[in-house]
């Protein structure tokens, strides 16, 4: 059973096409994100699935509805976090919990959603005396309050600090234990390989790859880089770069070219200095991906 | 029908919990005018005037209708603006809340305390200045009070739906106070306007709001219903919601900057 499905939606601002024909699917109780660059139509996406903007073309489906005409009952079975959003400063955080309780049918308890989210302690607090961190997870509270079956969660770390990044990962990977199905969106790597089951990286408005994090980009994407510095010219069984005094290959096969490369240095008696097999980081499949270095 | 009654008035709690809770707000719209009845009486005495009545008995409703409008128009506003700004009628949105019910809560909330504003300043006029409340003129108070509210809520909306959190307490205050001078708000009933002045004056709906409910409480004037200045506001009215309607937006405006509560992609954040 799909909680999202989402065929062909183009969204075009003025001449610019900001989501150009983007097909995917999630699964309900599954952990799904939207990873790209600043611009690249994240956010556009999820606001059109959020119902907060009208699309150009394309189907999409959100709990079986259309969220392009589904009105209130809509509104009550999703969660929304924002990308940013404020609050009522003077109220307390128990106060605001309550007053967005108050909109649903079915809510969590106010205790419960403070437990989840970790600000039980701060419940008679004035949200203005919160730090930025734990606003953001007011802000989460608030998404959850209604006891969505499907939150969205629009680049929930953007700006933290690393600690305050784990804490908030933590908390997600609790709501993923509640059952609920998330739509993320980020432009941290680690952040999509933490949190998500299945990630689809997005880039000029269109989806460029997608999967689980492991096997994002195939395997062209990670292949094993082999290099070294020595004196002698290595055989040329192999196309070899050498640059700055560093030889180098990009190979499917390092186990042959391992072999044949030692076997040439021992034979010849040539020293393979700082001999190195690496493969791209996640950053770099991403970067190579998204063709963006401005992450 | 009753399900979203409830909804509405569960929210103007929350609005009106919010209000109390913001010092400079309640100062503005609730003491401020009774802070200068107390000036006006203090200066002037409250003696007799030239007219034949009393400084509070001229002041109380002029400062009233004063604090009326600072609740209907400015309060309503600057609160609607700031929460746009910062994304809360962005987050309101998201959820089953109607949008057209916490729009009647925020609005509700502000009528409910310019009367407060208006009831407060006729009680303190009773009890302190000898205030005299005409018992058949309590039809036009109150007719009055319902117009002139309606028109400055609508027109608060519309300078929202036009300018930004931080434009908008400029722009309230910047047509409010000329408006409240020239409408007889803080001359008494001895000052003479220049004539062509008096015409601006009877333009802008201050005015109308301002005259009928001052004469109610002047001894010999006609219970009549002053549907002459209902009209006019009732136009002003008419030209806040049309405003409003064509260009009030729920999403923050982005040439404003970031205020309290809200957070910008770039800032630091820590826990």
């Amino acid at each position: 059973m799909n909680a999202v499905i989402v065929a062909g939606l183009v969204k075009n601002y003025g001449p610019d096409r900001a989501v150009d024909g983007i097909d995917f699917e999630i699964a309900s109780g599954e952990v799904f994100a939207l990873l790209g660059p600043n611009g690249a139509g994240k956010t556009t996406t999820v606001e059109i699935l959020e119902g907060h903007r009208s699309r150009d073309a394309g189907e999409v489906s959100v709990l079986g509805m259309d969220p392009g005409t589904a009105g209130p009952f809509y509104r009550q079975r999703i969660g929304i976090v924002l990308q940013s959003s404020g609050f009522e400063p003077n109220l307390t955080v128990s106060e605001t919990v309550s007053m967005y309780r108050s909109y649903y049918e079915t809510p969590m308890a106010v205790d419960q959603v403070l437990a989840v989210v970790g600000l039980r302690e701060r419940k008679d607090s004035r949200v203005k005396t919160l730090s930025g961190g734990q606003q953001r997870r007011l802000d989460l509270a608030l998404g959850l309050v209604g006891d969505p079956d499907l939150l969205f969660l629009d680049e929930p770390t953007t700006g933290f600090d690393p600690s305050a990044r784990r804490q908030a990962w933590e908390v997600v990977s609790n709501l993923r234990s509640l059952g609920k199905t998330i739509l993320l969106t980020t432009h941290y790597m680690d952040e999509a390989e933490y949190l998500a089951d299945t990630v689809a990286v997005i880039s000029g408005g269109a989806i460029v790859s997608r999967g689980s994090v492991s096997t994002l980009g195939g395997p062209e994407a990670r292949r094993a880089t082999v290099s070294f510095r020595a004196t002698g010219r290595p055989p040329a069984t192999e196309d070899w770069k050498h640059e700055g005094g560093v030889f180098s290959v990009v190979t499917d096969d390092t186990t042959r070219v391992l072999n044949q490369l030692t076997s040439w240095a021992l034979s010849e008696d040539v020293q393979l200095i700082g001999l190195e097999v690496t493969r791209p980081s996640l950053e770099d499949i991403y970067l190579s991906l998204t063709g963006d270095a401005g992450v | 029908m009753s399900k979203h009654l409830a909804k509405v008035l569960r929210q103007i709690r929350f609005e009106n919990r919010t209000f109390w809770r913001n010092p400079a707000a309640a100062f503005f719209t609730i003491l401020f005018p009774l802070m200068m009845l107390l000036i006006f009486a203090t200066v002037f005495g409250n003696e007799p005037t030239g007219v034949g009545v009393t400084t509070a008995q001229f002041y109380a409703p002029a400062l009233a209708v004063f604090g009326a409008v600072s609740a209907a128009y400015t309060s309503l506003a600057i609160g609607t603006a700031i929460a746009r700004d910062q994304g809360v009628l962005k987050r309101v949105r998201g959820t089953p809340l109607p949008p057209w019910a916490y729009m009647t809560a925020r609005i509700g909330s502000s009528v409910w305390l310019a009367a407060l504003s208006i009831v407060l300043m006729l009680a303190v006029g009773m009890v302190f200045y000898d205030l005299q409340i005409r018992t058949e003129q309590i039809p036009t108070l109150i007719l009055t009070f319902i117009a002139g509210v309606a028109a400055f809520a609508a027109l608060g909306l519309a300078i929202t739906a036009v300018a930004s959190a931080d434009s908008v307490p400029a722009i309230t205050n910047a047509t409010l106070l000329p408006l409240a001078f020239i409408s007889g708000v803080f001359f008494g009933p001895n000052s003479e306007m220049p004539t062509w002045l008096d015409r601006i004056a009877d333009f802008f709906p201050l005015k109308h709001f301002v005259e009928p409910f001052v004469n109610a409480f002047i001894p010999g004037t006609s219970a009549d219903i002053p549907w002459t200045d209902i009209a006019w506001l009732g136009g002003w009215l008419a030209v806040g919601i049309v405003i409003a309607l064509l260009f009030f937006r729920w999403d923050p405006r982005t040439d404003s900057g970031p205020g309290i509560g809200r957070r910008n992609r770039n800032d630091r954040i820590t826990v």
